[in-house]
């Protein structure tokens, strides 16, 4: 078990690291296969209507120049121990770890990534704890009640759950909880540290209308995952042994019915991560995802590839663990 | 091949058979419902340990009714093994899993009576059938790899057994579990209980499934099929280990199998099933040696052997089995039966009634027993 994560850790810094790359080749030299000159480049990294000395200027302190490499190498050395840009007048540090300066806000990336962070993470932890319960409960009975009107009416609502826009379902419970009926007024973000009932409180509408969409995917996955393990083999001894239904249906059937979604639910949170751009934009919650739209909006070069790292590195780590953990789960894995 | 010479077994309990033949003398095969009225008159105490009287298990589908079992009678007593033998899909398997009760009530209907003990099974109620299963009843399955959980030790999945029915701490447990990995036959039984069954190869698997069955002593152990998924190597020595453990346990055996050499080593009696319905029942020797119905011709043809040399290939039933749900008029093996014509269409137009040929040997078939003995004898002798 032990080298199993140690080998699954050494492949994570690898992927890192060719995510980094990949991420650089994107942004510095995809530009240059397509015709972009670096002085075209350089204009990314300047302010508006600049003048030609200023482009130049910028294109020779950020080293747009250089050979590809040696640009990768400043990239990822600046991770681990900082790097000095030229911003306009005065000498700006951007202390490690640093994922590129932001020109046009004139601050580091990193640090503005890292005070949104707990936004998304409140609002992603807190949505999957919702719709893991909601959404496995429901499918396992649906499954078990197979045909019933119950399995017929919660797969219909789960069908609608796919299918609504979190946009649709946001702004109808905005309206309708928030401003109609205000018993969740005022959805704004406040950090758990300061005062724990508001942050709950304020996220209660975002979390449902997240959890909703993706409840809804998880109760038609664990429904079609329960109806197949429960016709296995294994659950007709496990009935043989006399065992009580409840036994034969919790620690034999859900227990083997899990297991793909762990993987799945693994993708999804690292996804939700990197930011949760709908549900955020639609509850003008500023965390990864309307840090990302923002970004895109500026074209804030240094800003969109830092959240990209970012998100990759969330769900790189969030496959780690889905890994660490569908082994400890299914012993043939582990073998 | 496992062996197919034929047993050399001695007499059988000869009483027991002789009250069989005398319920079984009216007809109670027959689908037809007047026909049934005789089935009332079968209402004696059973005293056999496993009683089974006219069981019918039939799945209402959207295409007809699926009649896997279609009145089967049968007694076996603690020590004594019954083999059940038939193609796919003549409902030997569907009888075992309506005895250990693991159908859903639901979708299934279940008719007859199934004594275990005395007690109903049939009329008893789920939660009763439940308690027993695992106790006093067992099963052994086909397929080891896919009937045991492979995310549970297999040390965990026979002390489960064992926790369940009886009041024990699980260390207790788990020391059971060791001791009937070592009464199986696994080396270092002590490690092996808390290895996971892919770890495990196809024999040893096997005989985990065994000691899971075992695990609180029942007096009835099914086995479905209980070699068909291992090596040739391997299966003599779990049919020698069932055949161990039913000396030392004292347990009633039933074995399911296609496979007449199986049956051949190990049953007392035997049991021919075609299409949900006894084809032939008898004691070992009978069936072997005297087989009365061409079905049994036919499986005993379709049999490698090593005291015939002279047969140059084996011989097949032609045809397929038919369709649960279509079960042929009259006979439903005459389709296939080389013989029906001689019966003047009584074949096919009436369900031929389970008779005796010779005390405790029973043949559904309109076969005169002199034509049955005249026939066979001509088969033997051309094969030999």
């Amino acid at each position: 078990m032990i080298t199993f994560i140690v080998r699954r850790l050494i492949a994570t810094v690898f992927l890192l690291i060719i995510v980094s790359a990949v991420t650089f080749a994107i942004f510095f030299w995809l530009p240059k296969l397509g015709g972009q000159t670096t002085y075209g480049l350089a204009t990314q990294y300047v302010g508006r209507n600049p003048t030609r000395e200023a482009v130049l200027q910028v294109e020779q302190q950020l080293g747009l120049n250089q050979p590809l490499y040696l640009q990768y190498w400043h990239y990822l050395s600046a991770i681990v121990v900082g790097e000095h840009y030229n911003a306009g007048t005065a000498t700006a540090y951007c202390p490690p770890p640093c994922f590129g300066y932001s020109f046009k806000n004139q601050q580091p990336v990193w640090p503005m990534m890292v005070s949104d962070i707990p936004v998304t993470l409140s609002l992603a932890i807190g949505a999957a704890v919702l719709w893991l319960i909601s959404g496995i409960s429901i499918g396992v009975l649906s499954a078990l009640k197979r045909g019933s009107i119950f399995d017929r009416f919660s797969m219909g609502v789960a069908l609608a759950g796919v299918s609504l826009p979190i946009f649709f379902t946001g702004l109808i419970a905005l309206e309708l909880f928030s401003y109609r009926w205000p018993i969740f007024p005022n959805v704004t973000y406040v950090p758990i540290t300061e005062n724990p009932y508001l942050w709950a409180r304020n996220l209660v509408l975002p979390w449902i209308c997240l959890a909703f969409l993706y409840a809804a995917l998880y109760a038609r996955l664990t429904r079609a995952g329960m109806l197949e393990t429960m016709s296995e083999d294994y659950i007709r001894t496990a009935r043989a042994k006399g065992l009580p239904e409840r036994t034969v249906i919790v620690k034999h059937g859900l227990r083997a019915a899990l297991t793909p979604i762990i993987t799945i639910f693994g993708m999804d949170l690292g996804l939700l991560l990197g930011g949760a751009i709908l549900t955020e934009v639609t509850f003008s919650l500023h965390g990864l995802g309307l840090f990302t739209i923002e970004a895109i909006d500026n074209q804030d070069f240094p800003e969109i590839m830092g959240v990209v790292m970012l998100a990759s590195f969330f769900i790189i780590i969030a496959n780690l663990f889905v890994d660490i953990l569908y082994a400890y789960v299914d012993p043939r894995v582990r073998h | 091949m496992t062996g197919g010479d034929s047993p050399a077994q001695g007499p059988r309990a000869s009483g027991r058979i002789a009250r069989l033949r005398a319920r079984d003398r009216g007809d109670r095969r027959s689908p037809e419902p007047e026909a049934q009225a005789t089935v009332v008159a079968d209402q004696s105490e059973p005293s056999a340990m496993l009683d089974i009287r006219d069981l019918r298990i039939h799945f209402p589908t959207d295409d007809g009714l699926v009649k896997a079992v279609d009145g089967v009678s049968f007694t076996l007593d603690r020590g004594r093994t019954l083999g059940i033998v038939g193609e796919s899909g003549s409902g030997k398997s569907v009888t075992s899993l309506g005895i250990l009760g693991l159908y859903n009530r639901g979708n299934s209907q279940m008719s007859g009576k199934i004594y275990l003990d005395g007690e109903d099974l049939v009329a008893a109620d789920q939660a009763r059938v439940r308690e027993l299963r695992g106790l006093k009843m067992a099963m052994i399955f086909q397929d080891p790899l896919s009937s045991m959980h492979p995310y549970y030790t297999v040390g965990n999945q026979i002390a489960e057994a064992y926790l369940i029915h009886n009041k024990v701490s699980r260390k207790a447990a788990h020391a059971h579990a060791v001791d009937l990995l070592k009464r199986v036959g696994i080396p270092q039984a002590a490690s092996r209980v808390d290895d996971y069954p892919h770890q495990f190869s196809g024999g040893m698997r096997q005989r985990a499934m065994i000691a899971m069955a075992l695990s609180c002593d029942p007096e009835l152990l099914i086995a479905d099929e209980p070699t068909t998924a291992l090596d040739v190597t391997v299966q003599a020595q779990i049919l020698d280990l069932v055949s161990d453990l039913q000396q030392e346990y004292g347990s009633a055996v039933i074995i399911i199998t296609h496979d007449l050499g199986v049956v051949a080593e190990l049953a007392d009696d035997i049991l021919v099933m075609y299409a949900g319905r006894m084809a032939e029942y008898g004691s070992s020797d009978d069936v072997f040696l005297h087989p009365g119905h061409p079905y049994t011709w036919g499986l005993l043809g379709s049999m490698p052997r090593l005291d015939r040399t002279r047969m140059d290939r084996l011989l097949s039933i032609r045809g397929t089995p038919p369709s649960l749900i279509n079960v042929p008029a009259g006979c439903p093996f005459h389709p296939r039966c080389d013989y029906a014509a001689r019966n003047n269409g009584r074949s096919e137009n009436e369900v031929p009634a389970l008779r005796p040929v010779s005390p405790g040997h029973l043949v559904a078939c309109h076969l005169s027993t002199d034509e049955q003995r005249r026939i066979w004898a001509e088969r033997d002798k051309v094969a030999s």
